[in-house]
């Protein structure tokens, strides 16, 4: 046995998901790719540019980033609660070598892939839209992964705390859409008065979202270091909590 | 102390510790007591079945072997080494057939299997070469392409065993093997168990069934409210406690009545439950044979498990 066993879950899951590939992508793709259409080809033909970009430029990076989110929310919350719940696949894993830590860093890295892909084909899709992103982008990978990793832990602490499928309401309507809305994807943080500001700048979506608009575009303007040392220890907290809790849950 | 003899025997014969160890094992669920001090071991090469109504604890005693619910109080060590602290390596070496499905609904027979194996981190060409035996043993061959939800109740325990099978177990833990099957798909479940029996696999089970019970198991144990009642050889305790043979006889209160005086002259016990008489004998009493065709109807039978069950456990019903 060795530190990578966990690997073994994540790949459970892609021998599931590949069944259903096209029904995943479609549902995590779609609502980012309309936003995209809808809110920067339609409202944003006729709005003054924002920080120097058109509007379709200014809110494609944060889309990308919102894809991540979704994604990885997603299939923590709906999918592993499945497997948690109907399934019983994590009490099939259990009886394993296999481990709740395990379980946990396998659940979270492969919600992180998918966000994660989800992100790529978002910024694959962009020169469609005429957006075409500096070389920087690569650097954007590892920060979509650390917030695919972030986002998919917060999503199984929900379902570690889940009594039924329903209880996902609060956390789509009270913490997702609500972070796809303020996170800065659609109006810049900076211009706020000062309290709100501090407010927005603290949520976990917007330093992804500011630095998915800096290196898309290669325009190094605010410091970056802050934003990703901050979204490391929150994601750290986040993936130790979900195994705290889901070891609660799993282990009477 | 029949177990105790017997265990000695077997213990220096093969000269090996116990498979499985437990002492003074409990689990408390709150205030709720439900794993009370139980304590017995299970020798290499044995069956130990566990029986036990409702409630009993015989699931929550099998969740901490495999540290699936935390010992209040006790000791376990399975192959000798203690619990839960080395259950990677534990779990290593045992199998398990849950009594709740687990297989992946979305997957394939032979895909379930592989993704199995990869847990126990088996090498790939020797997990093939291992899920083809397997796929054969259990007689699944022709549906290895088959998706789970297609299967039916008799193929998909077939497919949880070959499943449990997959790490060759040193310990197979089977908790309600064949429940909710038809007749055919339990006896070849049997059949299989009898034949991993020969080859030297020891085995913990549970199960309602009782003839399932007497039919694979050297060893019982009778849990109830978190209690070891009772431990040994099932045959052994079916004649100590029940008797030999056991008469049911249907009637009228009166026609009961007069038998149940007529069978006084024999070493038996004596039970009514409704309209009916139960007789424990405990020596032949093929003499009384005859004060029976005044009765309406009866039936003579050998005393079984059952019998010793609900006698240890009552007849109400246990509903958790």
């Amino acid at each position: 046995m060795n530190g990578f066993s966990f690997w073994t879950i994540w790949l459970r899951n892609a021998r599931v998901w590949k069944k259903n590939i096209l029904a995943t992508l479609i549902g995590n793709l779609g609502q980012p790719l309309l936003f995209l259409l809808a809110m920067g080809y339609g409202l944003g033909r006729d709005m003054a540019p924002v920080a120097g970009l058109t509007y379709l430029q200014y809110i494609a990076p944060g889309l990308v980033a919102s894809a991540v989110m979704y994604s990885a929310a997603l299939e923590t919350t709906y999918g592993s609660y499945t497997r948690l719940t109907v399934q019983k696949t994590y009490e099939a894993i259990l009886m394993t070598p296999l481990g709740v830590v395990d379980l946990v860093l396998g659940e979270i890295v492969w919600g992180a892939s998918k966000g994660m892909l989800a992100g790529v084909i978002m910024l694959l899709a962009l020169p469609l839209f005429g957006v075409m992103p500096s070389p920087w982008v690569v650097a954007l990978l590892p920060m979509l992964f650390l917030s695919g990793m972030f986002f998919s832990a917060f999503g199984l602490i929900m379902t570690a705390l889940a009594k039924n499928y329903d209880f996902f309401n609060y956390f789509t309507s009270l913490v997702i859409t609500p972070l796809f809305l303020f996170s800065g994807i659609f109006f810049p943080v900076q211009s706020m008065a000062p309290p709100v500001r501090g407010v927005l700048e603290m949520l976990p979506l917007t330093p992804i979202v500011s630095l998915a608009r800096i290196l898309c575009y290669g325009r190094f303007g605010e410091p970056v270091l802050m934003k990703i040392i901050g979204s490391l220890l929150a994601t750290g907290c986040a993936v130790w909590l979900a195994g705290y809790l889901l070891r609660r849950r799993l282990i009477q | 102390m029949i177990q105790t003899i017997s265990q000695q025997k077997i213990s220096d014969a093969s000269g090996s510790q116990p498979v499985v160890s437990v002492t003074g094992l409990t689990k408390r669920f709150g205030e709720r007591l439900v794993v009370d001090n139980i304590s017995f071991a299970i020798q290499r090469g044995q069956c130990v079945g566990f029986l036990g109504p409702n409630g009993a604890g015989k699931t929550t005693c099998i969740n901490m072997l495999l540290g699936l619910v935390q010992k209040s109080a006790g000791e376990i060590r399975i192959f000798d080494l203690e619990a839960p602290r080395n259950h990677r390596e534990i779990k290593a070496r045992i199998g398990v057939v849950p009594q709740a499905d687990s297989l992946d609904p979305d997957l394939s027979v032979e895909e379930n299997l592989r993704t199995y194996a990869g847990y126990f981190q088996i090498p790939r060409r020797l997990a093939r070469q291992r899920i083809e035996e397997l796929l054969h043993f259990f007689a699944l061959h022709n549906r290895r392409d088959e998706i789970i939800e297609h299967l039916s109740g008799g193929q998909r325990r077939r497919l949880l065993l070959a499943r449990a099978l997959l790490n060759e177990p040193e310990l197979l833990i089977l908790d309600e093997p064949t429940i909710g099957l038809d007749p055919q798909a339990r006896h070849l479940i049997w059949e299989r168990l009898a034949i991993l029996q020969a080859q030297g696999t020891t085995m913990l089970l549970t199960s309602h069934y009782l003839d399932e019970v007497s039919r694979l198991s050297q060893q019982v144990l009778i849990l109830d409210h978190g209690q070891v009642v009772l431990q040994g050889e099932p045959r052994q305790l079916i004649t100590d406690m029940v008797g030999l043979e056991v008469f049911e006889v249907d009637g009228t209160a009166a026609e009961l009545d007069a038998l149940a005086v007529s069978f006084r002259q024999c070493n038996a016990t004596q039970e009514r439950v409704g309209d009916k008489l139960y007789v424990y004998a405990r020596e032949d009493c093929s003499r009384l044979v005859k004060v029976l065709g005044n009765a309406g109807s009866w039936v003579r039978r050998p005393a079984n498990l059952e019998d010793l069950f609900i006698q240890l456990t009552g007849r109400s019903l246990r509903e958790t």
